[in-house]
């Protein structure tokens, strides 16, 4: 049936007056129909996997982030407006009632931009943002307004992906890079302490509250010499403030699970990037000065506050902008976890570092590459000078 | 005991239709042709007019480049045509077979004091070395070159193809001094996998032989040439399949040819699939006449093992090196709703997004469609997963898609054929045409470098 409906369509769209949405079409047609195109040459039969299915699999492991940010969204509001009875479903509804108009505005200017670019170069939609539009509203403050997201989802498409030549040809997350751009062109609305709970009330759920209230997350606390007023437990479930999707450990843990056993993230980038923030911390806490309080945070508080878990499992394990070779992948999350932690410790501007981390990394992913793929190379030089 | 390789990367995968070990011959032969494409790298040159007779070993056409490679008639017979495609390349050239079938006769009395040259010209002569191929490059072997080593591999691990411990059964000796020819012009390495250990291919004292165990690529000899003695720059090593083998043997032990190698006839559309005993060059119609299964669906016929074969019709010819052939479902016509969310039961993956980890011994019904769009690279250390050479596939992909000569070369590209690369397309998500980006690359090189 959907086959007949899409057939009767395509002449409208391959030579009719919508020619000009032609990738349109056959984007939708092959998220609705497997392509029936056979093998022309080389191996006949194929294994299912495709970057549709990849991709899908990763938005179906940042579920339980997302859901659990949006109740804790909804949680902090009630919280903050001294409504201890809210329920469950009042505080989760908010939570939706809030990300929604941020999800449905990263995938429509992302999207938007994905499907002229396609229609320009005359090639299939390639389905990348489907996990960067995701990741996008996930990783900001509840309380950035939706045309910084447009502004930042258009940035980052643009200048981080697009001029490469798409999806997989990046060398930067572009993600990160979205954030990056809203936390370096809005500085005043992406950290300090008033963007962590929503003050307004949408479509009359949740509870306004004045435009003076501030709330600082735990790192905030740290950077600023202040005691944590949370407790471990509330670090690992994620009843705390900070960017939508990054707060629960438990959450995170289930995608990560999700992403490792289905194979699609590396289990060599995400161990290494625990063992190196781990390592990282623990130096600091035998030889930080006394007066740093990031330094003396210990090293299990630092892999579950902030954005620490969320940058490793979805940010890091990006198989386009980390390491491609299996051996430099070691080192690759070594040194992002190891270097988010010096930030988070010697900055004094930012409270967090992962971002900045693994944005650096990205940079220096081929380089690593570079010294394992030239020790092949001279390998088979050696041999044959060796006859 | 002989030095044994336990290789770990790789991917084994059952499909339907695995021909079964019984025998049955194919005497009904309307036409037989060589195809000068089978021969890959030769540019013909077609000694035949249309309307001569042959014997079974007259040759056809000879290469171009030296004339001393000669492509022989696997039957005797009438040429019927020659047939010419664009740009008048010679696409085959086709035997009626007469009733008496004679043969040409080539002297090998005392070819065990042959010397290197005379085991060569006898090789030569009687049509026999056109089949040895070379690396680099992956194309016919070049009678003026001295290859440093010789590989036979003795065994396959792909896809439906056929077991050559069956193959070789009764004609183990012609097998062995096949190799024993072979062994005069270089030194010769055979490859075989654990199970042939005890068997009558064994021993072979002119062959240095080791054991491969692993999973598929392991039976390829590029694979095992790459842990043996790894081509370098300015090297050239020959390889032979071992079917090909025993027409040596059964030349050395007649003084004929006789091309006549068991196939396996395989694959979900095959109504009893089992082994076949056929002639070389056997036009398909007549292999395949009533053995497909009759269905309302499109069905594809493929020269070779759906891994490494490539699609073939009714009127064409069994492929020179094919030893089986295989039908499986097209899948042109069939419609699948929401590939990307649903489990799709019957559908097999290497990824765990889909159920079939839970079934590994399980046998497939795949048909041929790609299944998805064609993609950058976007997962990183995919092929290095099911590449089991100390080679890094991705980064060689893209320095042939690049174009850049000498990355090729530093990444070892004189080391790799198409079939390689087999299992890497297989399980590849951003379905890239691996075999034909490398077949091309190869081909580009070896113009730079003539």
């Amino acid at each position: 049936m959907l086959k007949k409906l899409f057939d009767s369509l395509r002449p409208t769209f391959t030579e009719g007056k919508l020619s000009a949405f032609r990738s349109v079409f056959d984007g939708f047609e092959t998220f609705a129909l497997v392509p029936d195109t056979t093998s022309k040459c080389g191996v006949s039969v194929h294994d299912s996997i495709d970057s549709k299915r990849i991709m899908s699999m990763v938005v179906i492991a940042l579920m339980p982030a997302l859901l659990f940010g949006m109740y804790n969204i909804g949680y902090w509001n009630a919280q903050a407006a001294g409504a201890t009875d809210a329920s469950f479903l009042e505080m989760f509804s908010f939570g939706l009632a809030v990300m929604l108009p941020k999800i449905i505005v990263s995938y429509l200017v992302g999207l938007g931009i994905e499907f002229i670019v396609a229609q320009w170069k005359h090639e299939e939609i390639q389905e990348g943002y489907l996990v960067s539009g995701m990741l996008i509203p996930m990783i900001v403050p509840v309380g950035t307004p939706l045309w910084m997201l447009a502004v930042a989802v258009a940035f980052s498409v643009i200048f981080a992906k697009e001029i490469f030549g798409g999806t997989g040809m990046n060398i930067f997350n572009p993600a990160l890079v979205a954030r990056a751009f809203l936390f370096f062109a809005y500085p005043t609305k992406m950290s300090g302490d008033s963007v962590w709970v929503t003050k307004d009330s949408f479509f009359g759920l949740g509870h306004q509250l004045p435009d003076t209230f501030t709330m600082a997350t735990p790192l905030g606390q740290a950077a600023a010499g202040q005691p944590i007023s949370t407790d471990l437990t509330s670090m690992f479930t994620g009843l705390m403030p900070g960017s939508i999707g990054e707060t629960s450990v438990i959450a995170i843990m289930i995608g990560a699970a999700i992403l490792l056993w289905s194979g699609i993230a590396s289990w060599r980038t995400m161990i290494s990037v625990f063992v190196g923030g781990a390592l990282t911390a623990m130096l600091f806490n035998s030889v930080g000065a006394a007066d740093n309080a990031v330094a003396q945070l210990p090293w299990y508080e630092h892999l579950v506050l902030g954005g620490f878990c969320f940058g490793a499992v979805f940010m890091a394990t990006d198989p386009v902008t980390s390491c491609r070779t299996e051996k430099g992948k070691y080192i690759y999350g070594f040194i992002i976890g190891a270097l988010a932690i010096v930030i988070r410790v010697l900055n004094p501007g930012y409270p967090e570092g992962m971002m900045l981390a693994i944005l650096f990394m990205n940079m220096f992913a081929p380089l690593i590459d570079y010294f394992f793929v030239n020790s092949n190379i001279n390998r088979r030089l050696a041999r044959a000078n060796n006859k | 005991m002989n030095q044994s390789y336990k290789l770990k990367k790789g991917l084994d995968f059952q499909l339907e239709g695995q021909a079964a070990q019984t025998l049955d011959a194919v005497l009904f032969r309307t036409e037989v042709a060589l195809q000068p494409e089978d021969f890959h790298g030769v540019v013909p040159r077609v000694v035949v007019k249309e309307g001569e007779s042959v014997l079974a070993g007259t040759p056809l056409f000879v290469d171009k480049a030296t004339q001393r490679v000669k492509f022989v008639s696997p039957m005797s017979g009438t040429v019927t045509q020659v047939e010419r495609g664009e740009r008048r390349k010679v696409l085959s050239i086709r035997v009626q077979p007469d009733s008496k079938q004679a043969s040409k006769s080539f002297e090998v009395t005392g070819w065990e004091k042959f010397s290197a040259e005379e085991m060569k010209q006898l090789l030569l002569e009687s049509g026999m070395f056109a089949f040895l191929r070379q690396r680099p490059y992956d194309v016919v072997a070049c009678p003026e070159d001295t290859p440093k080593a010789i590989f036979v591999s003795a065994f396959s691990k792909m896809p439906l193809a056929a077991d050559f411990s069956y193959v070789v059964e009764g004609q183990e000796e012609d097998f062995k001094n096949g190799l024993r020819a072979l062994s005069k012009m270089a030194k010769l390495y055979l490859g075989i996998s654990p199970d042939q250990v005890n068997t009558a291919i064994l021993p072979v004292k002119e062959a240095d032989v080791r054991i491969f165990d692993g999973p598929n690529p392991s039976g390829n000899v590029g694979v095992q040439i790459n842990h043996i003695d790894p081509v370098n720059k300015g090297e050239v090593v020959w390889t032979m399949a071992p079917e090909e083998v025993i027409f040596i043997g059964r030349l050395l032990r007649t003084g004929k040819v006789d091309f006549t190698r068991r196939i396996a006839l395989a694959g979900a559309e095959i109504q009893e699939p089992r082994y076949l005993e056929v002639m070389l060059g056997t036009k398909v119609g007549d292999i395949v006449n009533g053995q497909i299964k009759k269905a309302d669906h499109k069905q594809r016929i493929i020269d070779g093992n759906p891994f490494v074969g490539h699609q073939t019709s009714e009127g064409r010819f069994l492929g020179a090196h094919s030893t089986e052939l295989c039908v499986l479902p097209d899948g042109g016509d069939v419609n699948e709703a929401f590939g990307w969310i649903l489990p799709r039961l019957k559908q097999f993956s290497t990824s765990r997004s889909y159920f079939s980890w839970l079934q590994p011994k399980k046998a497939y019904n795949l048909d041929c469609r790609i299944k998805g769009g064609e993609r950058h690279m976007i997962m990183s250390a995919e092929y290095e997963r099911v590449f089991p050479m100390d080679i890094y596939p991705s980064y060689l992909i893209k320095a042939i898609i690049t174009g850049d000569i000498d990355r090729q070369e530093a990444l070892g590209i004189y080391e790799v054929a198409p079939e390689d690369f087999a299992v890497a397309e297989f399980i590849d998500s951003s379905k890239l045409e691996l075999q034909r980006i490398v077949r091309e690359g190869l081909d580009t090189l070896r113009k730079e470098n003539a």
